[in-house]
């Protein structure tokens, strides 16, 4: 989640005057986190920076909507999740799928042998880029408001209220979409975690 | 979800990752801690999101701010119009049905603009009392009546096909797959606004306020996820059925349809 530092509201007061200066900071100040949240919904860069960009002129053109009393990160974090929202509609969900539905069907080639560390731990599993991708896939599998909502709970640590006012869903809906986002998370990536642990515990990695 | 000191259900597990099993966390933490059976689920859990966390997430490179500002930049004008939210609102998809609605609009007022040479008839509503209706004030209104009974035809089917969705077989994760009447949903909710604005400014209250009903309702299965579980389809009909929706839609349907024939046939003798 973006915090809102104390400036923001000063800054976003002298953009509303016509100070683009002032927007050129505010800018500058959270492309960087939007970007993170838009290339964990959308799992592309050149995407999610276009992502980034929208929301920025979203915000921009809404800016005499902001209420100086709110939090501006959060503000325009959800703007940011409703653009990326709406890039991931526009485009086609059945790729992903029968992407995954291709990787399941070739014999998976063992991620693992390549990792060069001791260290069996996730992070450095993921030096294999063949468990990135697999990881990317999976993710992609995902509706846009799985995604979304695992997005928020698992990497902002938005609480289902957060997630639900955003996606627009009541807070049953909203925990059933993160639970089912997790279950086909480990329905496609829980055998490799199975496949890592025994390696580790074979001490082959 | 409540913890009763059998085995931990998933949504449990999964709860208590995230620190919402706040009230139940240290018997949770016992169990896990005894029970070898819920303790490896536990932690192939934890192995999933561990290894979905370790995801890298690109670097957009040190120019990156400067990037997005100089792209920004020469679209910004004084803040306070989106029109962003209206290029995006006027996508090809959208336009269709925006297209054949003002299209309507356009042979409504054609037609009023007509019966105005010859006569000053007082403001027709949508659904208008056959008594007081004119002639050429009737081509308007049976146009608008045959769009907006077609309009509410294709809602009713939309809120009939949620309302009878079977729920599965009473298992948690049970999906139905509601794709086709969330395409359709899509669809209808910009006729559906244009309609409503239409009633509105005809002063048709019953019309307008039907429609403004139908909107969200419309908006939620739109955006629903194509393939819902059992609670989020529950959820749609719950929100269709406590408003009385679809009993709202056919009287109102009906209603329409029934103004559509004397207006059809007021037509027909005239032409004849």
């Amino acid at each position: 989640m973006i915090r809102m530092d104390g400036a923001d509201a000063a800054l976003v007061a002298q953009a509303l005057g016509g100070d683009q200066d002032a927007f050129r900071v505010l800018v500058e100040r959270h492309s960087r986190t939007l970007f993170r949240l838009a290339y964990r919904m959308i799992g592309n860069e050149q995407d999610a920076e276009e992502v980034v960009q929208e929301a920025m002129l979203r915000a921009y053109r809404r800016l005499d909507k902001f209420e100086a009393r709110a939090n501006f990160g959060t503000w325009l974090y959800r703007i940011g999740v409703n653009c990326s929202l709406d890039l991931m509609r526009k485009r086609k969900p059945e790729k992903a799928r029968r992407q995954l539905a291709k990787d399941d069907d070739k014999e998976m080639q063992d991620p693992l042998e390549t990792a060069v560390s001791n260290d069996p731990g996730p992070d450095r599993l993921m030096l294999s880029g063949e468990l990135g991708e697999q990881v990317r896939v999976a993710m992609m599998s995902l509706s846009s408001v799985e995604r979304t909502a695992f997005v928020m709970r698992h990497f902002e640590g938005n609480s289902i209220e957060e997630i639900g006012q955003t996606l627009g869903l009541g807070a049953g809906a909203t925990k059933n979409s993160v639970f089912r986002a997790v279950q086909k998370l480990r329905q496609h990536l829980g055998p490799l975690v199975g496949h890592a642990q025994a390696k580790s515990a074979n001490g082959e990695i | 979800m409540k913890y009763t000191g059998e085995h931990l259900s998933e949504e449990q597990l999964l709860d208590h990752r995230y620190g919402d099993t706040a009230n139940d966390a240290t018997a949770i933490e016992k169990h896990l801690h005894d029970c070898e059976k819920c303790s490896a689920s536990f932690e192939a859990l934890q192995g999933v999101l561990a290894m979905v966390e370790a995801m890298p997430v690109a670097d957009p490179g040190p120019h990156f701010e400067a990037r997005v500002w100089n792209k920004i930049a020469p679209k910004l004008a004084k803040p306070g119009f989106d029109w962003s939210a209206l290029t995006a609102w006027m996508s090809p998809k959208r336009l269709i049905p925006i297209g054949a609605g003002v299209a309507l609009l356009a042979v409504a007022f054609w037609a009023g603009r007509i019966s105005r040479t010859t006569q000053n008839p007082p403001a027709t509503p949508l659904v208008a009392d056959n008594t007081s209706a004119n002639a050429p004030g009737q081509v308007r209104e049976r146009i608008l009546l045959v769009a907006v009974g077609d309009h509410l035809d294709r809602a009713q089917s939309v809120l009939l096909e949620i309302s009878n969705a079977e729920t599965g077989s009473g298992k948690h994760d049970s999906e139905v797959d509601i794709s086709q009447q969330q395409e359709r949903a899509q669809e209808i909710l910009v006729s559906n606004r244009l309609y409503r604005q239409t009633a509105e400014h005809s002063g048709d209250n019953a019309v307008a306020s039907v429609l403004d009903e139908l909107e969200p309702v419309l908006l939620q299965i739109a955006h629903s996820p194509s393939k819902v579980s059992s609670s989020e389809l529950e959820e749609l009909q719950r929100g269709i059925e406590s408003r009385g929706l679809l009993l709202k839609v056919r009287v109102l349907d009906s209603t329409v349809r029934n103004k559509e024939k004397p207006a059809a046939q007021h037509s027909a003798t005239r032409g004849s």
